[in-house]
């Protein structure tokens, strides 16, 4: 870092014109030097894997399994075409959506609660949140299908009542419950900071002027908590897509997601063009459409 | 303004440099891929070995649950070398990674058919024979003229064994019949209390492909549409009845009553009724119309890092008493002839471990080209 | 903030409360359950068969656990390091600066975020895959998947999110201080490191434990990257997971979670020391 002891009219009111070209310049080096190093370090391990990943769903599948980098085609995309990759898909949509949805539904009150008990409270409040996902997220998928199983607590529960034995596993439902049990503190912890950073004074008006709490709601909370709204989406229904182990130790391998349907490319059928070509496709849309949540205005995450 | 350019240069040529190595490596990747496809005879050139010469520690890639862990400390106490362990748990998922190259595993555990895939692809060597004295002890049927390996340069076998159905009698009683309609065919699973979603089968589309194709008289090895995507509507159409595709628990499940019946391999069965509480309430069969019978073989990657451990490693297990001591523990049959004697003598004559009639028994092959089509149809099958 | 707002009438209170309190038994229903069950003397997880220690005894017997606990310990300390440093860095430049080319680097700092895990174990797989090789064919330099690509791999991964933590709190803050930090002759490292740096120490501590979580928590990208010898935990419970579940899983994630929860209580500690309020 440079030392450079600079006079006091530095960044408040520049004396000159030269001094505030100079000063511009030297404060753009110093952002591009501070970039630099996590820059070099994504273009290396993060953008070119993506080239490569976009290169190879041109190749070709040989007899083998394997993959040459020859004969360059679009046969993998046309693959993508099948009856079968587009109903995976509309049901990886369909359940990411559902997921989303109700976790924005479990979210919002429990946010809204934490966001107006005092700050000690509140604290301890988020941290019992965090708390259960430092444990391995494997193992609690394991131990959801413990819970549900046919031994597990609440299958002797559900016959205790006389509700007979539940049969929620390697159900689509038993996996929607894995998603968002795993993915609920993504939506919570953007919709307190949201929630927790609102203008109050503008709802304490509202009431004031006599609206119902739901009309304030309605009128005022929502539309004031949007951003942490769509924040926590996008951190819930992106991961839900590519969903593989919770689909797989939760649903029986039955329920075939996006996700799995990658991995079974490049493992089970051994035709990395498909699993490249799909991944890359999957990658488009997601990055459409958090370009349209940047350009509908969003802040950032 | 010269510091913010000679920024921008040095980006500049970082990306150059990165594009650069990109066509490189497809460029050259390409190439070795046209030769290991083309040149797989005289490729791999053979490891000059010397029995018990070992060149560094051992990575092994294995099934799961395969390798007794006595056999491993034995190993590393006899050679004082250090043993590590992964698990795949299918030969599709053992093979990409192979195949790629530098994984750095020194012996893996192909079944028969991915054999002759490895084979033609270049990516297993040639044993060194004068390494693993002890191959004299197999059984002259896995000697040699293995369908797979003819010549038995590449591998040499490890265990082999069946692949049927566990079935939980206390839900169907003891006179169920050995079939596969008791998935497939859902009068028949009426008739012996199966209800709702009670089987599961294995998550491997030429073992799940496979027992639809039995059921339908039809051979494991078809290369006919038609006959496949029969056995894919069988699959589809079982669906209800199917309440996991599991390849690793399938035994556990049985055990903890979330299925009455179970596709899966003969050894694991085995260890987990012998934990049970009531041993005598579970069963295993092959289903009459026929199963899969397997044989999974030892072989080397081309580029393993430490070829000369990996032989001793096969010799070490080709020893009677050692092959012994794998089928006393995985209860899965030995192809070693000498090691019989060393087998427990309820192992040795347990008709699922050694089945006496293997005349309904079909072992997996490569299908070449039509390969592919197995798994695409058990993707679509599964929905 | 007025306080008058954030009353809330009895009966929403009390609803909201009791959604809270069912959401808390959501999420620590599975975790009860598997404390409860790394004490049961039962091969198979879910059945109880009297307490035992065993499973305990076992986790510090177990080479292999042992280990892979080594392993992800290891990456997850470097790749948390590394990319607390470069999105720390990052962060400063996209708030605080305005240089050539950053929108195009804002966007590059994203893509991790929304890349779902599947695409990205593939990407890093055939990215070491093609770069291995190179290495063995231009300089014959062999070299194989190890911890070194785990690592990297978490690296990539991490930087994102840290620097997106870090941002938060950056443009939350108030440049006042910093200002008048460098009109009181301050130079600029000095400015950092005693008005800066303090600030936004919660956001970098939050994102340090945010790229620890993650790096000790992943499974599938870390699943294709590994090679022999640098089995990390997540991978390794996924294997005991197919050899057939027994309670050392539950012993061996029971102390993950305390360990995990013992590194939390610590920080929160000594940020209380400081005389820091919330992170």
């Amino acid at each position: 870092m440079t030392a450079v002891k600079e006079a006091p009219a530095s960044e408040a009111a520049p004396a000159t014109l030269e001094f505030a070209l100079v000063n511009e310049a030297n404060k753009r080096r110093r952002g591009l030097l501070l970039a630099l190093p996590a820059y070099i370090y994504l273009v290396l391990f993060f953008a070119i894997p993506l080239g490569i990943v976009v290169v190879y769903s041109f190749a070709t599948r040989t007899r083998t399994g394997g993959t040459a980098l020859s004969g360059w085609n679009i046969a993998a995309y046309e693959k993508l075409a099948e009856p079968i990759v587009r109903d995976i898909l509309f049901r990886s949509l369909l359940l990411a959506a559902i997921t989303t949805i109700i976790c924005l539904v479990l979210a919002y009150p429990f946010s809204y609660f934490i966001a107006t008990r005092t700050a000690t409270v509140r604290n301890i409040m988020l941290v019992f949140v965090m708390i259960p996902f430092w444990s391995n997220f494997l193992v609690r998928n394991y131990a959801w299908r413990v819970l549900l199983g046919n031994d597990g607590p609440v299958s002797r529960f559900t016959e205790g009542v006389g509700l007979g034995e539940t049969t929620i596993l390697f159900t689509q439902t038993a996996v929607v419950l894995g998603l968002v049990y795993g993915f609920l503190p993504f939506m919570i912890l953007p919709m307190y900071a949201a929630i927790e950073r609102m203008d109050w004074s503008l709802i304490e008006a509202s009431r004031d002027l006599g609206a119902t709490g739901v009309q304030t709601f309605r009128k005022v909370t929502f539309p004031l908590s949007r951003p942490g709204v769509i924040a926590g989406s996008i951190l819930v229904f992106i991961p839900s897509l590519g969903a593989y182990v919770t689909p797989q130790i939760l649903g029986g391998a039955k329920t075939t997601l996006l996700g799995s349907y990658i991995v079974t490319q490049f493992l089970t059928a051994r035709n990395w063009p498909v699993g490249a070509s799909v991944s890359t496709v999957l990658m488009v849309v997601m990055l459409g459409a958090t370009l349209v949540y940047f350009r509908s205005g969003g802040r950032t995450l | 303004m010269k510091r913010e350019q000679k920024m921008k240069r040095l980006v500049r040529l970082v990306a150059v440099l990165a594009t650069f190595m990109l066509v490189a490596a497809a460029c050259g990747s390409s190439d070795s891929a046209e030769s290991a496809d083309g040149g797989s005879s005289d490729g791999a050139a053979m490891a000059s070995c010397e029995a018990g010469q070992t060149d560094g520690d051992l990575a092994i890639y294995n099934w799961s649950e395969y390798m007794d862990p006595e056999l491993k400390d034995a190993f590393e106490a006899e050679f004082g070398v250090s043993v590590t362990e992964d698990n795949y748990d299918s030969n599709e998922a053992m093979q990409p990674i192979i195949s790629a190259g530098g994984s750095g595993y020194d012996f893996i555990v192909p079944s028969d058919y991915m054999v002759s895939i490895l084979i033609e692809a270049g990516d297993i060597q040639k044993l060194n024979k004068d390494a693993i004295p002890n191959i004299s002890n197999l059984l002259s049927a896995f000697a040699s003229d293995l369908p797979f390996d003819p010549a038995a340069e590449y591998t040499a076998p490890y265990q082999w064994g069946t692949t049927g159905l566990g079935v939980d009698l206390a839900v169907t009683g003891e006179d169920v019949p050995q079939t596969w309609g008791l998935i497939f065919d859902p009068e028949i699973a009426a008739q012996y209390n199966l209800e709702g979603s009670y089987a599961t089968l294995l998550n491997d589309p030429r073992e799940t492909l496979g027992a639809a194709l039995k059921y339908l008289g039809y051979s494991l090895n078809t290369t006919s549409e038609g006959e496949l995507s029969e056995a894919g509507k069988l699959i589809t159409d079982a669906k209800d009845r199917v309440t996991a595709y599991e390849s690793d628990q399938y035994d556990e499940l049985l055990a903890t009553g979330d299925s009455s019946v179970a596709h899966g391999y003969s050894g694991n069965f085995i260890v987990q009724f012998g934990e049970a509480d009531n041993p005598d309430q579970y069963t295993y069969f092959v289903p009459d119309e026929g199963g899969t019978r397997w044989v999974d073989n030892m072989a080397i990657p081309k580029d393993a890092p430490h070829p000369c451990t990996a032989h001793t490693f096969i010799n070490f297990l080709l020893d009677a008493e050692r092959g012994a001591q794998l089928t006393n523990w995985n209860f899965y049959a030995s192809p070693n002839a000498a090691a019989e004697e060393f087998i427990d003598a309820e192992v040795l004559n347990d008709p699922i471990v050694y089945p006496t009639d293997t005349s309904k028994l079909e072992f997996i092959s490569d299908t070449g080209d039509f390969e592919i089509n197995f798994s695409d149809t058990f993707i679509e099958a599964k929905g | 903030m007025s306080v008058g707002a954030k009353q809330l009438s009895g009966k929403t209170r009390w609803t909201l409360s009791v959604n809270a309190l069912l959401i808390y038994v959501f999420f620590y229903a599975p975790i009860a359950l598997l404390v409860l069950y790394s004490f049961s003397n039962d091969n198979l997880v879910g059945r109880w068969g009297g307490f035992t220690l065993d499973w305990y005894r076992d986790f510090g017997a177990n080479d292999e656990v042992q280990g892979a606990l080594s392993v992800s310990v290891r990456v997850a300390i470097v790749s948390t390091l590394v990319s607390v440093i470069l999105g720390t860095m990052a962060a400063l430049a996209l708030e605080r600066y305005r240089f050539r080319g950053n929108r195009f680097f804002d966007a590059l700092l994203y893509l991790p975020v929304i890349v779902p895990d599947v695409t990205m174990a593939v990407m890093m797989l055939l990215f070491f895959t093609q770069g291995l090789n190179l290495l063995d064919s231009l300089f014959g330099i062999r070299l194989s998947k190890g911890i070194a690509t785990v690592t990297l791999s978490h690296i990539a991964f991490s930087i994102s999110f840290v620097s997106i933590v870090v941002r938060a709190r950056l443009s939350g803050m108030n440049q006042t201080l910093e200002e008048a930090a460098q009109d009181l002759y301050a130079t600029r490292f000095q400015a950092f490191r005693h008005v800066t740096l303090p600030l936004i120490l919660p956001g970098v501590v939050g994102g340090a434990l945010l790229a620890l979580t993650l790096s000790l928590d992943d499974v599938v990208i870390t699943q294709f990257v590994a090679g022999p010898g640098s089995t990390t935990l997540p991978v390794y419970v996924f294997g005991l997971i197919r050899k057939g579940v027994s309670p050392l899983i539950n012993a061996v994630s029971v102390v993950m979670l305390a360990a995990s929860i013992l590194l939390v209580l610590l920080s929160l500690v000594a940020q209380r020391a400081r005389g820091g309020s919330e992170f």
